[in-house]
């Protein structure tokens, strides 16, 4: 079975050192790593935005090739930051994350976001929660075989953690591959695979159970498990003395 | 865009009232000397009439491009600073460089033009916040203001000074019809580019990263709106100089018809910038017999009040 996402040697130069990787389709991938560890950066560089070198490939098709309408199927990125300038409503954000009209499906994704109430809002004016949840909109709107979410999950109450995990689970369900960036640990087990990302370069790659059990995890993030939770792990010298 | 046909109506109407007012002289001409008053009507009535409008159209659309390019809806050709450079490139081509073709002045002007919106690209960077876009505009306005001061006070004519007055205070008055053409010709070649940009610059409002990982590519884009916007407005300012505020107020107003969809605001932004100049042009018009009054001003005071009132609101919504 050939991948749904390959990556050869994609590389952001200064941030994210060259870097392959392959998914299958119908995949929940998250990818976890300290601050500045260069996950924003993995998840650009799948996206195409500024590559500095090497190839990504979605369905066969070099992305950095396709038309705009035709990328728009084959994939869409969610930014960590939310900031929108335009007084644009939020309906029509989520229209132009389809390649052409489509008022059933814009109506579909603001069912699923529950966003009826603010769909004729001026996005600028919205809360942060609910202009993460109108971009979410967005990158759902087009159905695209890749998923690019940078830190879904900021920002929104305990409901929406939960209800857009279950879009992105939804999301993979349909033959889609979906990749987020997380920072609660707590929410790994909803994820098929995990990517720990340290220091510019995959550090790491299995299930959530093999990563948090991991040497690797507490190296890159300075902690260690301690009575089912975490705390922050002992420099070495510290640790080796009584 | 439903509001486009009644704006271009609009249009057609304040272009046919300004070629023909005042109505009474024209008629008068028309009974004595037919001949004489179609003369009158192509050669000073057109040329005017044919300026206000491109000019204004320009001032619009290259205001929308600037605005969705740099994320702010403060951005435009004044007070990016373009409009003074265009006016320093134009004097230098035409008092240092003997340049008296309208069509090799309208060059100067654009290199004019480019070069300080290169700069500002430069110093502020694509999405600048607004504090950073005003005060390098205004640097550079001043900056472009004062050289074009200097070129001019040691300009080889004496009179440098005296005609450029006229010149550059932003004025339709007394241009001839290849003036006009100079203007107009590489002015409307550039608009029609920036309007085919409309659907990117709108994907670009939901920010750079978007628009890129959808196929758009941010850093081309700018440089595309950039160079485009300064030939247009270049050529402009070389035939008529500066003019305040329209590049402000159109594309604001035509934002609120678009959805405030900042790429599908650009056509409208051009029909109302035409529709706003050619309006300021009558009322500069119904200046008492012998006086002149400069277009610029009438833009400049119709468009301070909204100008504050942007900076003004902007400081209370712009919150992240």
């Amino acid at each position: 079975m050939t991948s749904l996402v390959i990556a050869e040697g994609v590389q952001i130069e200064g941030r994210l050192k060259s870097t392959d990787l392959r998914c299958n389709a119908g995949q929940l991938i998250a990818i976890i790593g300290p601050n500045g560890a260069g996950k924003t950066s993995l998840l650009r560089a799948l996206a195409g935005i500024e590559l500095d070198g090497g190839l990504v490939l979605v369905d066969g098709e070099d992305i950095a090739q396709a038309p705009s309408p035709r990328r728009m199927k084959l994939l869409s990125y969610l930014p960590a930051t939310r900031s929108l300038v335009w007084p644009i409503s939020a309906r029509d954000v989520i229209a132009l994350g389809l390649p052409s009209p489509d008022d059933r499906r814009i109506d579909d994704v603001i069912q699923q976001l529950e966003l009826e109430r603010v769909a004729t809002r001026p996005v600028n004016s919205l809360s942060t929660g609910e202009r993460t949840r109108v971009l979410i909109a967005r990158s759902l709107a087009a159905q695209p075989r890749l998923l690019l979410l940078d830190e879904p999950l900021a920002n929104l109450d305990p409901y929406w953690v939960l209800r857009t995990t279950e879009l992105m689970r939804e999301a993979a369900r349909a033959s889609s591959t979906v990749i987020a960036s997380l920072h609660d640990l707590s929410q790994l087990n909803s994820f098929d695979r995990v990517i720990l990302v340290d220091d510019g370069r995959i550090a790491a790659d299995g299930t959530a159970g093999e990563l948090l059990e991991s040497d690797d995890l507490a190296a890159a993030f300075r902690v260690e498990r301690h009575n089912g939770g975490w705390r922050i792990s002992l420099p070495a010298d510290l640790r080796s003395s009584p | 865009m439903r509001a486009l046909p009644a704006l271009l109506l609009a249009l057609v109407a304040v272009a046919a009232l300004h070629l023909l007012v005042p109505l009474d002289s024209f008629l008068e001409l028309q009974q004595r000397d037919p001949a004489l008053a179609k003369l009158l009507l192509s050669e000073l009535r057109l040329p005017r009439t044919l300026l206000a409008a491109g000019y204004g159209a320009v001032l619009g659309i290259t205001g929308a491009a600037l605005q969705a390019t740099f994320a702010n809806p403060l951005a435009s050709p004044d007070i990016t600073g373009s409009s003074s450079g265009a006016a320093l490139g134009a004097v230098l081509g035409g008092y240092w460089f003997g340049v008296t073709s309208p069509l090799a002045l309208a060059g100067f002007g654009a290199a004019g033009a480019s070069l300080t919106l290169l700069l500002l690209l430069i110093l502020a960077g694509r999405r600048a916040d607004t504090a950073t876009l005003l005060l390098a505009g205004l640097a550079i306005a001043l900056a472009a203001g004062a050289g074009t001061s200097l070129l001019l006070a040691l300009a080889p004519s004496p009179f440098a000074f005296y005609d450029a007055f006229d010149w550059l205070m932003g004025s339709f008055t007394d241009r001839s019809l290849p003036q006009a053409a100079a203007a107009l010709i590489p002015a409307t070649i550039a608009c029609a580019l920036l309007a085919r940009r409309s659907t990117p610059l709108d994907m670009l409002s939901l920010g750079e990263d978007i628009a890129a990982s959808a196929g758009v590519r941010p850093r081309r884009l700018s440089v595309e709106v950039v160079a485009l916007s300064a030939i247009a407005v270049g050529a402009c300012v070389s035939v008529c100089g500066a003019i305040g505020f329209v590049g402000l107020i159109a594309p604001f107003v035509a934002r609120r018809l678009s959805g405030g969809h900042p790429g599908r605001a650009l056509m409208p932004a051009a029909a109302i910038g035409a529709i706003l100049l050619l309006a300021a042009d009558l009322l500069v018009r119904l200046a008492p017999a012998g006086r002149t009054i400069p277009v610029g001003v009438v833009t400049t005071a119709l468009g301070t009040p909204l100008f504050i009132w942007i900076v003004v609101t902007m400081r209370r919504t712009v919150t992240s």
